[in-house]
């Protein structure tokens, strides 16, 4: 292996939430732990949000949202994945998720959701650990 | 000894006596203290640290410029301050129940939700509108949802805040129409309009158009209000979202009085007069988890806003610098840990809020941290404030926190601090600009870090989330959007598409389209459009047409 | 995953190949060389060109802009942004796809991220074999976007056929940070947000710093007003990068570039090579650390060791 490989997240914001405060802290946390990140900005289609990981060539796809929209978004990114064939990208979410919808999520292929009170570091040696190189 | 010792002697003396040998025997919890802000906090404060500060020049009297100690001769002890919670969710049927129970319970106003479709101008049925419809808010896609949201409210009787900003018009002109049909005339309804397009851009996300046509929408509004609704406060410059987003104190009350600038000057340069306007802005700042410098914030706020208007814009009229404003307490603060911990954390920053004389104010309720509250929970909200209202008689005399050194101090910081910020703005040609090249956004998300790092770090202790955790599952029950109500909207707006008159809704459209291209005030065109069951995504098109979408920058 | 799939996968126009193989070439795998031969054949169509300016001078604006436009001409079109990697962690952070979101979904456009990375190779390396096999990949039009302010940014933006720098009004003397090696192969100048005041201004400060170029040249670079907002100017830009293009070619320089451009990425791939060969040989040779042991002891000088060492390690068997 290179010296010069290196994890690449996409950060994204799907749906219309335009709460952002935790999707940059984030994106900037996995700068600082040496990734290379790559930023959406907000409003993105699950259409759009598979095709920029995929160019991106990403390892892994961070999703967060507030608004609730979780179960009909989240669930709509893997279907687009698994269409696309892809299935060793690692997909995490955070936001306002409700324990109770958070195993329906995961059986979706979502690998973890990160609550409020995650700290940055486990968000980042979640990743570390469990990305495919 | 007879000989008078001078203070700052004695303090000193103080210091190197007292506190010395305390502390060599046992030592302070941490070495620096210092507010959210990065205000250093003093041991100590004396009459020396508010040698600046003259009583007459810089507080002087209620209801009476500067206005620090309130905005209202009498307070409290006159009226108490509106109990407003924001609420709405799902359709409009389900929102205006709930609207009835808080009026029900003892609320005194309401204050409307809108979901993230109808925030950013987009039908039910749009493809971006999917998995969104309901979920934040109350979806509103034609005048017949207003006219359900309200049925049964008389809109002579309550005064409404509307969170909408980008389409602001388009709903006030549905609240309008609504009001007709009631036959209440416009001159008679109440309530405010948040219409504030600047912090959308800094901190809120839910912006359509460009910052020059978006100014042009949020004038042409001022300039129809001012002449035909008197009691309607035409924009809430919001302070809330900038503090929500990760600011300081310091820089929610910079960046929000940046924006009230912004939208001054404009109104000025499209030809008002600053006394035919300035009097029904409102503002709204959020109340966070930091007592003494909260309240010093709402204090210093008043003060700032009131030379402003007169020093800067030479406002004749008292009222015209006169700061009112709505408070809701920080969601950000809330965890979802122990959540019935955030109900203490509520009442502590709701306090805050009136210690620091607010007008209007909404309680959080436990559960937000993981989802909208269930009815319980509000009513638990509700009643922290008439608790704080009813039981604890800080409401019986006027600003009563005035006069401590330390709250002095830190108010007068407060405002040579956002000053700072102000001047820094300027230089750069106002807040349009310095969000249009993202200055104001990055020193909100760079705050935002250092906050949740510190929290990470445990330099700031978060009860239940960092420290005293324990182990436990999510106990009560949350609300759950009644899922199928994405399908109902649609549903409902097929059929109010279906059978509208469509040659009155093309050519009101086509109307607007053309006025857009010019000058004309917009308003009494989309009031047109409204009241032919335009909806609100068809009228937004039209403008997104002629004005464009804005773009944001890239801050990171 | 195979050289051929690879191969055949770029050729038949699968993104998803391309995105792997740009992958491949970041992370410098002998794989993505093993295409790159492949495909050289397949190269050399593309029109490239480099962007470049202070930050905050609406590059990545201006590029979804002139997408837009040559979409409308119906081109193809590739786009490679290039930001600056943190030198304590390595990461970096990547936003220039925010403003390209109009065309995410278009087929006939890719955009590509890449940090600059401590490439072994140079990042000049890594972005113009990435450029190449957009090229072969097919698009028409490749943009590369870069701030213009480090030496290795000037060798990226000069594997571009044509150079645009852009700068706006009221940034005081920003366009000073950029390297002077950029300003004498810019082709064009752009002056953004063209209804900011001052925007007349800095069109004049630029022309005038042109007139005083002593060079004599047949292509006098034009000064441009955009509105990336409005759209304002950006049709007469394109049709002046497709002028540029032309005066290239009729003119034998863009036969002339591409000569000089084979015979310096051949140096520095033979430089490269040479290199890694010889600290792949000194690796943990006894013989290596005794000798800089003995030169930081002045017991040697660097000079004689540098020419032993490489007549022992590299030209022994070259011999």
């Amino acid at each position: 292996m290179s010296s010069s490989k290196k994890i690449r997240v996409l950060v994204a914001k799907p749906g219309l939430d335009g709460h952002d405060r935790g999707a940059k802290i984030v994106a900037r946390a996995l700068r600082d732990a040496g990734m290379e990140v790559i930023y959406t900005g907000l409003r993105q289609t699950p259409e759009m949000v598979v095709r920029a990981a995929l160019d991106e060539g990403v390892h892994c796809i961070g999703l967060s949202i507030l608004s609730g929209a979780h179960n009909a978004l989240f669930p709509r990114i893997m279907e687009l994945l698994k269409a696309e064939g892809v299935d060793d990208i690692l997909v995490v979410g955070g936001g306002i998720i409700p324990e109770d919808d958070i195993p329906d999520l995961k059986k979706a292929g979502i690998s973890e959701i990160f609550g409020p009170g995650t700290t940055l570091q486990e968000i980042v040696e979640y990743i570390q650990a469990n990305v495919k190189l | 000894m007879d000989e008078k010792v001078t203070l700052p002697d004695a303090v000193k003396d103080w210091e190197d006596t007292e506190v010395k040998s305390t502390v060599a025997r046992f030592p302070e919890r941490q070495e620096h203290f210092k507010t959210v802000s990065g205000v250093p906090i003093n041991r100590l404060y004396t009459p020396l640290d508010v040698e600046d500060v003259d009583y007459q020049r810089d507080l002087g009297f209620p209801g009476m410029y500067p206005f620090t100690r309130g905005v209202q001769p009498t307070g409290y002890r006159g009226r108490l301050w509106t109990m407003r919670q924001y609420s709405g969710f799902a359709t409009a049927s389900e929102t205006n129940e709930r609207f009835r129970f808080l009026l029900e319970q003892g609320q005194t106003g309401l204050s409307v939700a809108f979901d993230l479709p109808t925030q950013i101008g987009y039908d039910s049925d749009h493809e971006l509108a999917r998995g969104e419809v309901g979920k934040v808010g109350v979806a509103i896609d034609t005048l017949q949802d207003m006219e359900l949201l309200f049925n049964g409210i008389p809109l002579d009787k309550v005064s409404t805040s509307m969170t909408i900003n980008a389409p602001a018009a388009v709903l006030l002109a549905m609240y309008i129409a609504v009001g007709e049909k009631q036959g209440v005339s416009m001159d008679k309804l109440r309530g405010t309009i948040q219409n504030d397009i600047l912090k959308e851009y800094a901190a809120r996300g839910t912006y359509i158009f460009p910052p020059t046509p978006s100014m042009r929408l949020i004038t042409d509004i001022f300039r129809f209000c001012s002449e035909k609704m008197p009691l309607f406060n035409t924009i809430s410059i919001s302070g809330y979202h900038i503090r929500e987003a990760g600011s300081t104190a310091i820089q929610e009350v910079a960046f929000t009085l940046a924006n009230g600038i912004a939208y001054v000057t404009s109104a000025i340069e499209v030809g008002l007069d600053v006394d035919s306007f300035a009097s029904r802005l409102s503002f709204f700042f959020g109340s966070a988890s930091e007592f003494f410098e909260e309240i010093a914030k709402f204090r210093a706020a008043r003060r700032i806003w009131a030379r402003i208007m007169r020093e800067r814009f030479k406002a004749n009229d008292d009222r015209s610098c006169m700061m009112r404003f709505h408070t809701q307490t920080a969601g950000y603060t809330l965890t979802a840990q122990q959540p019935d911990n955030n109900i203490v954390r509520v009442t502590l920053q709701a306090l805050q809020a009136v210690l620091g004389g607010t007008q209007s104010l909404h309680t959080n309720s436990r559960d937000e941290a993981l989802s909208l509250p269930t009815e319980q929970s509000v009513q638990i909200a509700l009643r922290t404030q008439q608790i704080i209202a009813h039981e604890t008689a800080v409401t019986d005399t006027l600003d009563p926190i005035a006069g401590s050194y330390f709250v002095e101090s830190l108010t007068h910081n407060i405002e040579k601090k956002s000053l700072e910020y102000i001047e820094k703005i300027d230089a750069m040609g106002g807040a349009t600009v310095a969000i249009e090249n993202g200055f104001i956004q990055r020193e909100i998300h760079n705050s935002a870090y250092d906050y949740q790092t510190s929290v990470d770090k445990k330099d700031r202790v978060v009860v239940g989330m960092n420290e005293y955790v324990v182990n436990e599952a999510q106990q009560f029950d949350y609300l759950r959007v009644n899922p199928q109500a994405e399908q109902e909207q649609i549903q409902r707006l097929k059929e109010v598409r279906s059978r509208r008159k469509d040659d009155e809704v093309k050519s009101a459209l086509v109307a607007l389209g053309n006025a857009a291209k010019g000058d004309t005030n917009l308003m009494p065109l989309i009031l047109d459009a409204v009241r032919v069951y335009a909806t609100l995504g068809e009228i937004c098109s039209v403008l997104r047409d002629v004005f464009g979408e804005y773009k944001a920058p890239d801050i990171l | 995953m195979s050289v051929t799939e690879l191969v055949d996968g770029v050729l038949s126009g699968n993104r998803r190949y391309l995105a792997r193989l740009i992958s491949l070439i970041e992370n410098e795998d002998r794989l993505a060389q093993d295409a790159l031969i492949q495909l050289y054949k397949h190269t050399g169509k593309a029109y490239v060109i480099g962007v470049t300016g202070p930050p905050g001078s609406g590059k990545s604006s201006l590029v979804t802009k002139l997408t837009a436009e040559f979409r409308k001409r119906s081109k193809t079109i590739g786009v490679v942004c290039v930001d600056p990697s943190s030198p304590f962690t390595g990461g970096a952070l990547l936003g220039d796809r925010i403003r390209m979101q109009e065309h995410s979904l278009d087929d006939e456009v890719f955009v590509r991220s890449m940090g600059t990375r401590g490439h072994l190779g140079g990042l000049s390396r890594a972005a113009s074999d990435t450029v190449r096999v957009i090229d072969a990949f097919g698009k028409d039009i490749i943009f590369v976007e870069t701030v213009g302010t480090g030496q290795s940014e000037v060798e990226v933006i000069e594997i571009a056929h044509t150079v645009i720098v852009t700068d706006v009004p009221g940034s005081g003397d920003d366009i000073q940070a950029i390297k002077a090696g950029i300003m004498e192969i810019a082709a064009i100048f752009v002056v953004n947000k063209s209804d900011y005041p001052g925007a007349d201004k800095k069109v004049a400060e630029i022309n005038t710093m042109l007139d005083l170029d002593p060079r004599e040249r047949a292509w006098r670079p034009p000064v441009l007003l955009t509105n990336s907002r409005t759209g304002d100017g950006i049709a007469e830009l394109a049709d002046k990068l497709q002028e540029h293009l032309k005066y290239l070619k009729d003119s034998g320089m863009l036969e002339q570039k591409g000569l000089q451009r084979s015979r310096e990425e051949l140096q520095s791939i033979m430089k490269y090579k040479l290199t890694q060969e010889l600290s792949q040989k000194l690796q943990g040779k006894p013989e290596y650390e005794k000798a800089i042991r003995m030169i930081a002891a002045r017991k040697k000088d660097p000079y004689t060791v540098a020419e032993q060492l490489i007549a022992e390690f590299l030209f022994s068997e070259i011999r």
